[in-house]
This record gives structure tokens, sequence and C-alpha cells, in this order.
């Protein structure tokens, strides 16, 4: 009995000891960490928010202005309200499009087709190159006014307008862009179709089931997981996306605004009107949109997406 | 059980059947329509600019390669320049995010301390944070610091560990690491920092790799922050550069095909080298493409 009090009464201190060397070892280990922390994210955020109450353009010291930075966007200021449109048509139709094709070539890629490395690898290659400058120089040419897509149409006698310039359509050439790089959506869909298990096939062929049947009421459910997995990241990266529109319009937005993507309206009211105020409060409010679509991409997963039996 | 197994007739698929036909006319015709553009791009490379019009879609004439010799010289500097400062930003983001990421990650993996699971979810809530809210504060920094025009704005912030994506995958990788290993080890009297150079850091090499490729791909084709903070003409990166010359060709489009299918060629490399851990890394950890 003493020689077990004595045991614990000399043992604290050496755990104790040996937990604060851990301790501080561990933050040791975190300092990089740390500083990029608070150095390149929370000070900033903070000081985003701070400035998006101000005027601000770098030269003089930041004038405090209050919420007049939020009225303006949503009641002054037309541009703002171009860019939302904008970015909301790209976001609610880009997204659900690349998914679908991605789903739709990884289903077929996942019938033990022959060449599948070369398939895959084929259909990957645009979402690794797409985001560059080089692919939107491309895309602008493809579907410029004597671009090859016209020069195509033209063989069947169509005269096609200049897409990239025409206000109604140069935003669906940078969809398209968008859809066009769907590899990675596909690659993450194909390891989830492969987690699928055989029995459920099985099962459901011995029930009489057709192909789409299958596909309906066994793929379908068993991968909502990883649609939403590709919904949630498509939606936070698209409302980003910013070098297509910037290149393809030549870093105006234009035709008419019709390309003014959020996050080149942000650049251009930070860097080349150098409102930085402005600019702040266009992150915060692209902040909570972001948020917002995530968490209701995360409510609405309760009512749709199937994490097995377990759940 | 098994009167069915008697019953039934060995099923045996057709050769071929309609629907693996359908199949493949549309994998086939799909890659097609995806790889066209690429195709496109490189074949009016080495077209002269009328050729471009005049014949867009077809296999051009005769091979000219010098677009991509006046497309080269066709910026001041030229082309020398922005790839060497391409490659330069690549290393030094390369390295930092090595280093610091694996460190991080270890801590968070392995190492005992007070808050970790709040600062663990802090560290994944930073994956969802639009780069553009600490746009502006961030600029001022390092406008304020001297930094615009040189490498280090863009360099700095990954030997402060900010890419949380690869700090999250090394995570995951260092926890099905055998702990027996750092218990031997601290039996044999190691240190937490003896532990990750001698054993952790050369067992996560699988991980580094992934990082090494993606942070290479990501930084060699990020064009928003290279924008920013690249302005003087010495200082330029091969997508800025492209850009000028954008502006500045006017329309000598075979140039500037010429310059953009170059551009393309590290991505494209990496991509021959590495599929199949690019393609691992993504179907494992969700990392965008």
């Amino acid at each position: 009995m003493s020689a077990q009090a004595t045991d614990i009464v000399t043992d604290a201190p050496r755990t104790a000891r040996r937990r604060k060397r851990q301790n501080f070892e561990a933050y040791l280990f975190l300092l990089p960490w740390f500083g990029g922390m608070i150095l390149l994210t929370a000070g900033p955020l903070l000081a985003s928010l701070y400035l998006s109450f101000t005027d601000f353009d770098m030269l003089r010291a930041p004038n405090w202005v209050g919420l007049t930075n939020f009225v303006d966007m949503f009641t002054f200021d037309p541009r703002y309200r171009k860019a939302l449109q904008v970015t909301f048509v790209y976001v609610l139709l880009g997204v659900p499009l690349n998914l679908m094709v991605a789903l739709g070539i990884a289903v077929l890629l996942n019938q033990k087709v022959r060449g599948l490395g070369l398939f895959r690898g084929v259909y990957y290659l645009p979402s690794l190159l797409g985001g560059s400058v080089a692919v939107a120089v491309m895309w602008r040419q493809i579907f410029g006014g004597e671009g090859v897509v016209n020069q195509g149409l033209s063989l069947f006698g169509i005269d096609a307008p200049n897409w990239i310039s025409t206000p109604q359509y140069a935003l669906y050439t940078l969809v398209l862009l968008h859809i066009w790089q769907f590899g990675s959506a596909m690659i993450i869909f194909l390891a989830g179709l492969q987690q699928v298990p055989n029995e459920l096939y099985e099962a459901a062929e011995i029930d009489g089931a057709g192909r789409w049947q299958k596909f309906r009421n066994v793929t379908l459910p068993m991968i909502t997981p990883v649609i939403f997995f590709n919904l949630v990241l498509g939606v936070i990266n698209s409302f980003q996306a910013f070098t297509s529109a910037y290149i393809v319009s030549g870093g105006s937005g234009g035709p008419a605004d019709s390309t003014l993507f959020y996050t080149l309206y942000l650049y251009q009211e930070g860097f080349t009107s150098f409102r930085m105020g402005y600019a702040s409060a266009m992150g915060w409010v692209l902040l909570l949109i972001i948020g917002a679509f995530t968490a209701l991409n995360f409510w609405a997963s309760r009512r749709w997406v199937y994490y097995g039996d377990d759940r | 059980m098994s009167s069915i197994a008697i019953s039934a007739p060995p099923r045996r698929k057709p050769a071929i059947s309609l629907p693996r036909i359908v199949t493949y006319a549309v994998l086939i015709g799909g890659a097609a329509i995806m790889i066209y553009p690429l195709l496109w791009m490189l074949m009016s490379s080495i077209k002269s600019d009328q050729e471009i019009f005049s014949n867009p879609a077809a296999l051009p004439n005769d091979i000219d390669l010098s677009n991509y010799f006046t497309g080269w010289f066709a910026t001041n500097p030229s082309f020398t320049q922005y790839y060497i400062n391409s490659f330069m930003i690549c290393l030094g983001a390369v390295i930092g995010n090595v280093l610091a990421c694996s460190l991080t990650a270890y801590a968070f993996a392995r190492l005992e301390f007070p808050f970790k699971r709040t600062l663990f979810t802090i560290m994944l809530l930073t994956l969802m944070l639009p780069s553009h809210v600490l746009l502006i504060p961030q600029y001022v920094m390092f406008a304020r610091l001297g930094w615009v025009n040189t490498y280090l704005p863009l360099i700095v912030p990954k030997f402060l560990a900010t890419d949380a994506f690869f700090i999250f995958l090394m995570v995951q990788f260092i926890r099905r690491i055998p702990r027996e290993l750092d218990e031997a080890a601290t039996i044999d009297g190691c240190s937490s920092f003896r532990i990750f150079t001698s054993i952790i850091f050369p067992l996560l090499q699988p991980a580094l790799i992934t990082t090494i490729i993606f942070t290479f791909i990501w930084t060699y084709n990020d064009f928003f922050s290279q924008l920013i903070y690249l302005t003087s003409p010495e200082s330029l990166t091969v997508p800025v550069g492209l850009r000028t010359l954008v502006d500045s060709s006017g329309g000598a489009y075979g140039q500037l095909l010429a310059m953009s299918a170059l551009s393309l060629i590290p991505t494209f490399v990496v991509f021959l080298i590495f599929q199949r851990r690019l393609v691992e890394g993504i179907a494992t950890s969700g990392l965008k493409g």
C-alpha cells in the first residue's frame, strides 16, 4: 500500500515532465504551421473583415465607412449584381453537367472495357491541363469568329456568330470548358464504383433487373456519398474560377460583362481600381456564399446520401 | 441453391453484344472530342497564320517550326526568363510544402498536445477558405515588405504549411504507419525529432511524391497569384508571360498557340511519368487534379 503510494508520488512528476516535454516538442513541430496560421490566415482574415468596412487604396490609411461597401454592393452596383448572376449561372450549370458527364463516362469505364488505362488517361488529361492559361488561350481560338468550331459549322451551311464576343454565348463557352475538365471527378467516381459490392448486382440480376434498373437502384444509391463529395468540392472550386474568364475576355469580363466572374470583378476592383476595401468586402461575401452553399449541401445530403445500413 | 445451379444453363456472354458496341462507340467518340482541342492546338502551332484560318481543322501542309522560334523571342525578356522564373518558384514551393507539411502532419498524427483536436479542425476548415478573402491583407503585407516582383510571396507561404490538403494527406498516411516503430525508437532513447527524421520521413515517401507532383502542377499552372504579385517584365512566369503574349501578338496566332502548346509540356510529362500516382492521389484523397 505504502509502496504503491510512493510509486504514484514519484511517478506523477516524471510523467508530467515527460508530457510537458512532448507538448513542447509538438509545438516546435507545429511552429511553421502556427506562423502561417497567424500571419497568413487568421491575421489576414480579420484584417480583411476590418478593411471591408473601410475605404482603402493602399496610399492612405483605411477610412471607416461602416456598412457602405455592403450596401453599395447590393443596391447601387450593377456590375456586382451582374458578376453574381454570371457566377451563379456558371456554378449551377457547370457543376451538375460536369458531374453528369463524369459519372456517365465512369460507369462506361467500369464495365471491364479493354484499354481502360488509355481511356482513363485521355479523359483525365484535360482536367490536369484545363486550369492553365494555355488551354484558355486555345479555347478562345477554337470558339472565335473564324475558329475551328465555326469552320466546322460552315461545312453544314451554318453561319455561326463569334461565340467569344457575343454576350449571349460567351459564358456558355466557359461552361463548356468547365465540363471538358470532368476528368478528376470521373476518377473519384470510378474509385467509388469499384467499391460497390458485386453481390448487389448479382442479387438484382436474380430479381430480373435490367441495366437501367441496376444503375438506378443499385449503383446510384451506393455511390451517393461520392456524388456528394464531388458536388461539395465542385461548388467550392467553381465559385472561385478565374483564369478561363480572365484569358478569354482579355481581363475585362466582357463582352458586356457577360463573363464577369465574381473573382474577376474582385480582382478588377482590388487591383485595377484599387478599391481594396470594396474588394475585401466582396471577399467576405464570397466566403459567406460558399459557406452557405456548403452548409446547404450538407443539410440536403441527409435526404439523399446513403451511407449504408449502419448509420 | 444447388437445384438452381443445375437447372440454369451456363451463362455465356456473346463476344459482341449491342450494348458493348455502344459503350465502345461512346468511349472512343468521347475520347476523340476530349483530345481534339489539344491536337488542334498542336497542329495549328506548326502552321503559318494564313493556314490556321484557311485550313483550320486538317493536318498541316508542311511542318513549320518557326512559330516556336518567333514566339519564344516575341516578348522582352524572352520565354527563357519566364521558364526560369516558373521553375524556380515551383522548386521553392515543392521544398516548402514537403518540409513544412510533413513536420505539421507528424505532430498532428503522432504527438499529444493541448487543443490538438481543435487545431486539427481549424486546419481542415482552412481547406474551404477561399483565398480571395485573405487576398488584400496578404498583398498589402507582402507589398510593405517589398516582396512584390520577387519569388517570395509565392514561396514563403509554402514554408509556413498553408497547403492544408497536403497536411491532411500526410496525416492520413502517417496514421497507417505502425506505432510500434515509434515506440521501439522511444525505448531506445530517440527524441521525437529523431523519430521524425529517421523513421517517419523516409516511410512517408509515397505521400511526399504525391505532394511534390501536385505542388509542381498547381504552382506551375497557378495564374491568379502570379498575376497579382509579378508585374515587372523580368519577374513574369510562363502563365503571366503567355498573357503578355496574348496582348502583344495581335493577329500572330501561330506563335501564341506554339507558346501555349509548349507551356503544357511540363505538366504533360509529369502526367506521362506519374499517371498512376496522380490517379491514386485523386481517388484516395479527392485532390482536385
